[in-house]
């Protein structure tokens, strides 16, 4: 994670030559046409896909669309602002996003800090539980739905096996219904949030920690006064990435909830939200406010994350 | 204050064997020097006194107790590591006050201590600064104050000058010896230096392929080294080794007792007689042998015993090397004063030796073993 700060400094201008200068410029010229050529797949596809709908979404803030299908949409500037983002669906979805990214994130880290720290000693086999403990990143929202789907459903899941069986079912309860969703997420965090920890602690030098418990330091000490302040800078990137995450989130909710009951069992996540002001509901111009209340959220989450990592004191030993 | 020692100590690591039934016992007090190459196990076994690494086979004691199956904590022993393994996120102070933090000493006495020691190494301004805002030889000076703040039974010290300019070298070194001798401390210092080796330690044990060589006091080691491993290792240049054939003469001088003859070593080009003292202690040995002759008791000389020709002459300011190969290539230096002629590069030349008994150091061929008592 270092890496995402290293500057990529500017190369120094080449040096004026006398004699093959015409021929220096020629071939830098073509050097620039050719990297050009080289980025256009890129940049198409980041147009297409990410700048161009970024602009549009802008433009869509400024237009109400009727409630009647068929009407077309009418100019109004900045006026439905306001109430969009104070209507109370818009709220309750916002709070229910943050109580699901606190849910989510925490979980997830000390989960995957604790897997990371056990598969850290060097033991035989332990690549064999690396594998295991990363591979929640290569499976798929709508596989692990499907799987938790089952292992929380009421007649043959797992849940009434083990006695717990809330009625209504957990996935049918406003009670237990974010927190299920949750769940999946952070079973699905918890191979990036492995993955992120792991390489931080190949960070912390060995030496340190033995020199921790020649002084005196038991186990317990060593892993809160020595790896977690060494951990401090990873801990702090996996928060904002998985924050930034956890934030857009929804497809658990759409696969084992449904629009139908999204908002009724406090499911209805912001991305969730706007997918369905957008779809359902046919309000773009509602939806691309809140798209872009989510937009500035995450750009404030990613700024502080550069910020900090500009800052950050440097261990260099 | 307690003395250390290895019973039999073996450490393996799969395959390797690190360390190979180490014996080896440092009185209260001391400061013994592990010297040896680069992998020959010398951080190993400073670890198995540390407790850092599980033992194999045989016993560590500290004082009269076992300690193999004692924790680091416990064992009450302080170790500078050669990258010195600072705290970094915390200030010098913290660093020092950590292992008596750790130990429940209270408020008051780890402040006064802390200052204690670092006033000893000269770190009074320096407190409220973080290990990556230091040069390296105050990082050197906080690890070590970081051992001695705590008055452990053993310091452990893994080549803790290594990372050190030749000048910041000299003097810490002098300021870690100053400070044992001052805090009596039972020391192992591990280095694979041996200028490092010679002026710091009361006894130097050479290790070579994780075995226990000779362990003796440097002037000891450096006079009568037990094998050509340590013959050879000892000594800038170390000692030149050839191989040879005891020979005995008929006595040229009739009125010697015995009728003896005399003694020499003979390889092609040379026949060098030994002294009667050493050829009396090693007569009856052999007849292959390797003949040890340090550079400094060899010199150039019309009238000298070994026939060689001059390959390298290397001047070091005050003294030089002179290399040369004898017939059938065996290498020898011979290290000059600044004022000898030099020899010019593929001139025939011969070389004499001292005729100090001390002067010649035999071994047995195949053991490399020392001839003629210890
Ligand atoms: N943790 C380990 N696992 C496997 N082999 C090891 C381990 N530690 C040391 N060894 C091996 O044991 C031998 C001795 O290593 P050691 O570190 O004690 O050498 P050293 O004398 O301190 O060398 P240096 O002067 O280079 O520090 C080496 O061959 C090394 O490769
Ligand atoms: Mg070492």
């Amino acid at each position: 994670m270092t890496a995402t700060t290293v500057p990529a400094g500017p190369a120094p201008p080449p040096a004026p030559e006398r004699g093959g200068g015409r021929g220096l410029r020629t071939r830098l010229r073509k050097e620039a046409a050719l990297a050009y050529v080289l980025l256009l797949p890129a940049l198409v596809l980041f147009g297409a896909f990410s700048f161009y709908p970024f602009l549009r979404n802008f433009k869509l803030m400024l237009y109400e669309t009727p409630p009647v299908p068929g009407l077309p949409s009418r100019y109004v500037g900045l006026h439905q602002i306001i109430p969009t983002i104070t209507s109370t669906q818009f709220t309750q979805s916002l709070v229910t996003t943050i109580i699901f990214v606190i849910l989510v994130v925490p979980i997830s880290l000390l989960l995957g800090l604790a897997l990371a720290v056990a598969a850290h000693r060097k033991l035989k086999g332990m690549a064999v539980y690396r594998v295991i403990f990363s591979s929640t990143v290569v499976s798929s929202v709508a596989v692990a739905s499907v799987v938790f789907g089952t292992l929380l459903n009421p007649v043959v899941g797992l849940l009434p096996w083990l006695g717990i069986n809330p009625t209504p079912p957990a996935l049918e309860n406003t009670t237990w219904a974010l927190p299920s969703v949750a769940l999946i997420t952070i079973w699905q965090f918890l191979g990036l949030s492995f993955i992120i920890m792991s390489a931080g602690l190949q960070s912390v030098p060995d030496e340190l920690l033995e020199a921790a418990r020649i002084d005196g330091a038991g186990s317990w000490t060593r892993f809160w006064r020595m790896t977690v302040p060494l951990l401090s800078p990873t801990i702090f990137f996996a928060v904002v990435v998985s924050t930034i995450y956890a934030f857009q989130a929804f497809g658990a909710v759409d696969i084992l909830i449904g629009n139908q009951n999204a908002v009724r069992l406090h499911t209805n996540v912001l991305i969730y939200n706007i997918l369905n002001t957008l779809q359902i509901e046919s309000n773009p111009g509602a939806a691309a406010i809140m798209a872009t209340v989510l937009f500035l959220i995450i750009l404030g989450l990613t700024l502080l994350q550069l910020r900090f990592l500009e800052r950050r004191v440097s261990y260099a030993r | 204050m307690a003395q250390v020692s290895f019973d039999g100590v073996t450490k393996r690591f799969g395959d390797t064997t690190a360390v190979d039934d180490l014996t080896l016992s440092i009185p209260d007090g001391e400061l013994l020097v592990l010297l040896g190459s680069s992998g020959c196990g010398k951080t190993t076994a400073l670890r198995l006194v540390a407790g850092l690494e599980e033992i194999s086979a045989g016993t560590v004691s500290i004082g009269e107790r076992v300690v193999n199956e004692v924790d680091p904590k416990d064992r009450d022993v302080a170790m500078v590591f050669q990258s010195y393994a600072l705290y970094p996120h915390l200030t010098v102070a913290k660093n020092i006050e950590f292992p008596l933090r750790q130990r429940g000493v209270d408020k008051e006495e780890r402040t006064t201590k802390v200052k204690r020691a670092a006033e000893t190494l000269g770190l009074g301004d320096l407190l409220g600064r973080k290990p990556g805002q230091l040069s390296g030889g105050q990082r050197q000076r906080v690890a070590l104050a970081r051992a001695i703040v705590r008055e452990p039974l053993v310091f452990l010290m893994d080549e803790p000058l290594s990372n050190l300019d030749a000048a910041l070298r000299v003097q810490t070194r002098a300021d870690i010896v100053e400070l044992q001798n001052r805090l009596k401390t039972t020391t192992l210092y591990v280095t694979h230096d041996q200028v490092e080796a010679m002026t710091m330690g009361h006894r130097i044990a050479v290790m070579s392929e994780g075995k226990l060589q000779q362990v003796a006091a440097p002037e000891a080691l450096y006079a009568k080294p037990t094998n050509v491993f340590v013959a050879h290792f000892l000594g800038s240049p170390g000692m030149n080794l050839v191989e040879g054939m005891l020979v005995e003469s008929a006595s040229a001088d009739a009125s010697g007792g015995g009728g003896r003859g005399t003694l020499s070593v003979a390889f092609a080009g040379a026949s060098v007689p030994l002294p009667a003292e050493v050829a009396d202690s090693v007569r009856g040995s052999g007849p292959d042998v390797v003949l040890g002759l340090r550079p400094e008791a060899l010199h150039l000389s019309p009238d000298g015993v070994i026939g060689a020709s001059v390959i390298i002459v290397e001047l070091l300011g005050a003294e030089t090397h002179v290399i040369c190969h004898t017939e059938t290539g065996a290498r020898i230096i011979v290290r000059q004063g600044a004022g000898a002629p030099k020899p010019r590069i593929g001139e025939p030349v011969r070389i004499a030796v001292e005729p100090d008994p001390e002067a010649y150091h035999l071994f047995d061929s195949s053991s490399g073993n020392r001839l003629g008592g210890p």
